[in-house]
């Protein structure tokens, strides 16, 4: 079975293009990604790229591939809710780093689909660990609250990448806000207030709107990005992480109520859950934010998601501040911490199924995009991943990875220095000739 | 080049100058020309009952493993460690069926207290970095207390023995400090007895970068080295000096704090922590410490490390790394996952460390993580053998695998007993005792620290 579907992944490396198959994967421990446990005997049928129907009782189509999982794990793959991957390679090598442009006169306006690399290194490292999807993020830079506006990714191994361009704004509050918007959260307050006065009038009248002075305190180009997250077209992904300052967000959602606003971060949002709730907006959250890393975060918990979830806030996962760039991976662990804590008197966990949702079907769902990705209900991508184990548990890996129903290929620089270096020792020729 | 070290040695130079072995008062004398421990420990060990944990798979973290084993320790110390121990009256004895117990987490690389929680900058006294060399530093003089750091590694992680080191600007960034993990009022009081000190070095792109972008040397890998090469050869003059003076007599040198450091290492009392990431370059500091004859105890953040595993073995010298951290800057470029598991198949000293507040939470999953990868790759790692990554061999690179690091008679009682299998991420500390003493029990909202810092604030107390 595992010559199969490795042998499959090979082989896939090689053709190109890739074309979505017909596939049914069956006798499968499934995983559907909507907040339920795994089911066994499960089926999952891919057609076009979709899926068609994923269940214990599945009938397989006749006539299309089958693979049979021999009862393991298969599950949507990991669909990461906050990353910077493939707008930057190395961080400290500027000319690979994307992520910000502190001297740009535009903001808001930025749009990071264009810069997404599908051939860099963190994409094919994730992709073999069973990350199928990501948000991708722009970093705000000095100046301005607004970073521009982000995507939605595959880690396709095909120069395809972007899934969802101009997904979502993203905005800093807070601190960081504050730091953005000349030193104060008053002025980050101020800045985002006029952003959205002057994209009023932007829309009242285009002709009318002053924007070439150089001290115009929005360029045209803003405006028109901001325009669809006034109409409530685009969400809006703010930044913040003390209660005080989630309060004074959610405010914005009362004068605005058009808003389709999503929290991230939301460090301290387990101390104001029921107003979260109550406001119906999401949250993408980091899980292992425990320290009082700033005086904004207080009252980290590692039971933030927990509570917040038992609150009734939808809370997906995202790899706020941590590393952002490249261990979305990093998020099966996390989510597994979660059910983990359920068993410390006092914290709160969440369940294996919510927990892998976390890092599936919630985030997709923030972003109002729960009927494209995420899950294993029909009519999603075909994003399935068949794994060696439980996929939260620390040593599972990926056996077959599908994206939009095509398998990709499980090979990565990192597997291939491993490789190489698995006996160190250089040879009757150097290292260099070993391929 | 030199003269920051010799500036900041003057000062002490007066304060010593009229009694050069004011602290021991009798020098001459080998070891005697002054004080080697002027900032002693006040660590006191902490009351704990005569404890019995029975039912337990024990890792003893020396590479034993026992079924079914009991661990016994009494008045600080581990006492026994097999199948069917018995307890005396008045022993506690906790039935640990279907758990593990193992010897407390050690992390050889950490800046708690140095770059605690809250990361402001009014508390971030990680590198002194005005200068590429500054021996003269010690962490323990910048190390707060009362990071809530400490606590979260405590009870997430079962961390009960850190070596704090200061940052990587430097070349030569300063001493360590080896801390028991038990809030203390001052930092002395969390000093491990007689740990060694040992000296951050640091090559590769940190200090090239840092002074570089000052517009002075070292601004290359080559002025890394030849920067590294001058302050060793004063380091040499520096200690010739003192070993004369302490053996013969005479006019006593002046001090020079920066110096002391560097005679400590030469000497063989302090060990060299270098944190360095490319194969390449670790090779070229194995042949530099060669040149002047001291010796690198452990690389620190070594991802190349599985490249010259052969290397390392050769020379004795650990490689601490992380399991999975990879491309942030250049020379960290060529991770592997499997890094742990080629230094342990090849024989090499290999360890786990964290140089993070989030990640010192789960070293055991870390360690997981990097097991897991090896038997993915066709070599097969026990569970047993993996613990040492976080037991034995970072004691040993601390200088301490004689008083901790493993669960044998006679050592400190630093032990954890985890409410299932550790390698497992289901698993957490459910009980966590240093030196005896339980300072964690996950049953018990009294037995979770809480700093100074987090009373009174948002979330005090809270379960983290």
């Amino acid at each position: 079975m595992k010559s199969l579907l490795l042998g499959a992944a090979a082989a896939a490396a090689f053709a190109s293009p890739a074309a979505a198959q017909t596939v049914a994967i069956t006798n499968a421990k499934l995983v559907i990604g909507d907040g339920a446990g795994p089911v066994d005997g499960g089926t999952v049928v891919i057609r076009d790229g979709k899926v068609v129907a994923a269940g214990a009782g599945v009938a397989v189509p006749a006539g299309v591939r089958v693979v049979d999982a021999g009862g393991r794990w298969v599950s949507p793959g990991i669909f990461a809710g906050f990353t910077r991957m493939g707008i930057v390679e190395v961080d400290a090598v500027e000319g690979t780093n994307d992520t910000a442009a502190s001297g740009s006169p535009f903001n808001a306006a930025l749009d990071v689909a264009p810069a997404v690399n599908p051939k860099s290194s963190p994409i094919a490292i994730n992709r073999v660990e069973g990350v199928t999807r990501a948000v991708v993020a722009p970093d705000n830079s000095r100046g301005s609250i607004f970073a521009g506006q982000g995507a939605v990714i595959d880690l396709g191994a095909d120069m395809d990448a972007v899934s969802r361009p101009r997904a979502f704004q993203f905005m800093e509050y807070g601190e960081a806000g504050a730091r953005a918007a000349g030193g104060s959260r008053p002025a980050a307050y101020a800045m985002l207030r006029n952003a959205l006065l002057l994209v009023r009038d932007y829309v009242r009248s285009p002709a009318a709107f002053e924007s070439n002075s150089k001290d115009a305190m929005l360029t045209r180009a803003d405006a028109v990005a901001l325009v669809p997250v006034v109409q409530g077209k685009m969400p809006l992904l703010v930044h913040v992480e003390r209660a005080s300052d989630i309060l004074v967000v959610l405010q914005l959602k009362k004068d605005v109520p058009s808003l389709h606003l999503v929290l991230v971060g939301a460090t301290e949002g387990w101390t104001v859950a029921r107003e979260i709730a109550a406001a119906g907006v999401a949250v993408i959250a980091s899980p292992v934010a425990d320290l009082p890393e700033s005086f904004e975060a207080l009252a980290a918990t590692q039971s933030n998601i927990g509570r917040m979830k038992a609150a009734g806030v939808l809370v997906g996962m995202g790899t706020i501040n941590q590393d952002e760039a490249r261990q979305a991976r990093w998020e099966k662990q996390y989510a597994g911490n979660l059910v983990a804590i359920a068993s410390v008197p006092g914290a709160s966990g969440l369940s294996w199924g919510e927990a892998f949702a976390t890092i599936s079907s919630r985030p997709a769902e923030a972003l109002g995009m729960g009927d494209a990705f995420g899950s294993l209900r029909p009519g999603r991508h075909g994003d399935v991943v068949v794994w060696d184990g439980d996929p939260l548990e620390i040593g599972s890996t990926a056996q077959a990875v599908y994206i939009d129903g095509v398998e990709q290929p499980l090979v990565s620089r990192q597997t291939r220095l491993r490789d190489r270096y698995w006996e160190p020792k250089e040879g009757a020729l150097p290292k260099a000739y070993q391929r | 080049m030199l003269a920051a070290c010799a500036t900041n040695g003057g000062g002490a130079r007066s304060a010593g100058a009229g009694t050069p072995a004011a602290s021991t008062g009798a020098g001459p004398g080998k070891g005697k020309g002054y004080s080697h421990d002027p900032y002693p420990s006040t660590y006191r060990v902490y009351p704990g009952a005569p404890t019995l944990v029975t039912n337990v798979t024990v890792l003893d973290g020396e590479g034993g493993r026992i079924d079914g084993g009991s661990v016994l320790f009494r008045e600080g110390k581990i006492v026994a460690v097999g199948q069917g121990l018995t307890a005396d009256a008045g022993t506690t004895v906790i039935d640990g069926r279907g758990k593990y117990v193992t010897p407390g987490v050690i992390d050889i690389h950490s800046h708690l207290g140095d770059y605690p929680s809250p990361g402001v900058e009014a508390l971030s006294d990680g590198n002194e970095a005005t200068s590429p060399a500054t021996p003269e530093v010690w962490a323990e003089h910048s190390v707060w207390p009362q990071d809530p750091g400490f606590a979260r590694a405590l009870t997430n992680g079962g961390v009960t023995t850190l070596q704090i080191l200061p940052g990587s600007a430097n070349l030569f960034g300063g001493r360590s400090v080896v801390l028991k993990n038990v809030y203390a009022r001052t930092v002395q009081g969390m000093k491990f007895p007689g740990a060694p000190y040992g000296l951050k070095m640091a090559c590769g792109e940190n200090p090239k970068r840092v002074y570089g972008g000052k517009g002075r040397a070292p601004a290359t890998r080559m002025g890394n080295v030849a920067y590294d090469r001058q302050t060793w050869a004063r380091a040499a003059e520096y200690k010739r000096r003192w070993d004369k003076y302490e053996e013969k007599g005479g006019e006593p040198p002046a001090r020079d704090i920066a110096m002391d450091t560097l005679r400590g290492v030469l000497d063989g009392e302090i060990l060299v922590q270098n944190h360095c990431y490319r194969a390449d370059e670790m090779a070229i500091v194995m042949d530099m410490a060669k040149e002047f004859g001291y010796k690198v105890t452990a690389f620190h953040h070594a991802v190349e490390a599985y490249k010259i595993a052969d290397l390392l073995k050769a020379n004795s010298t650990c490689a601490a790394v992380w399991a999975d951290w990879y491309g942030f800057k250049m020379e960290a470029y060529d991770a592997v996952n499997e890094n742990l598991a080629i230094l342990e198949k090849e024989g090499a000293c290999g360890l786990i460390h964290s140089d993070d507040a989030n990640g010192i939470q789960r070293l055991n999953q870390e360690v997981a993580k990097a097991r897991a990868s090896g038997i993915k790759s066709g070599f097969d790692i026990s569970e047993a053998t993996a613990w040492k990554w976080l037991a034995i061999n970072p004691a040993k690179a601390l200088g301490i695998a004689d008083r901790t690091g493993s669960l044998k008679p006679g050592k400190m009682a630093d032990v954890v007993l985890w409410n299932g299998n550790p390698f497992s991420v289901y698993t957490r500390p459910q009980m966590v005792w240093v030196d005896g003493a339980l300072l964690y029990d996950a049953a018990n909202p009294k037995l979770r620290p809480v700093s100074d810092f987090e009373l009174g604030q948002p979330g005090e107390g809270d379960v983290k």
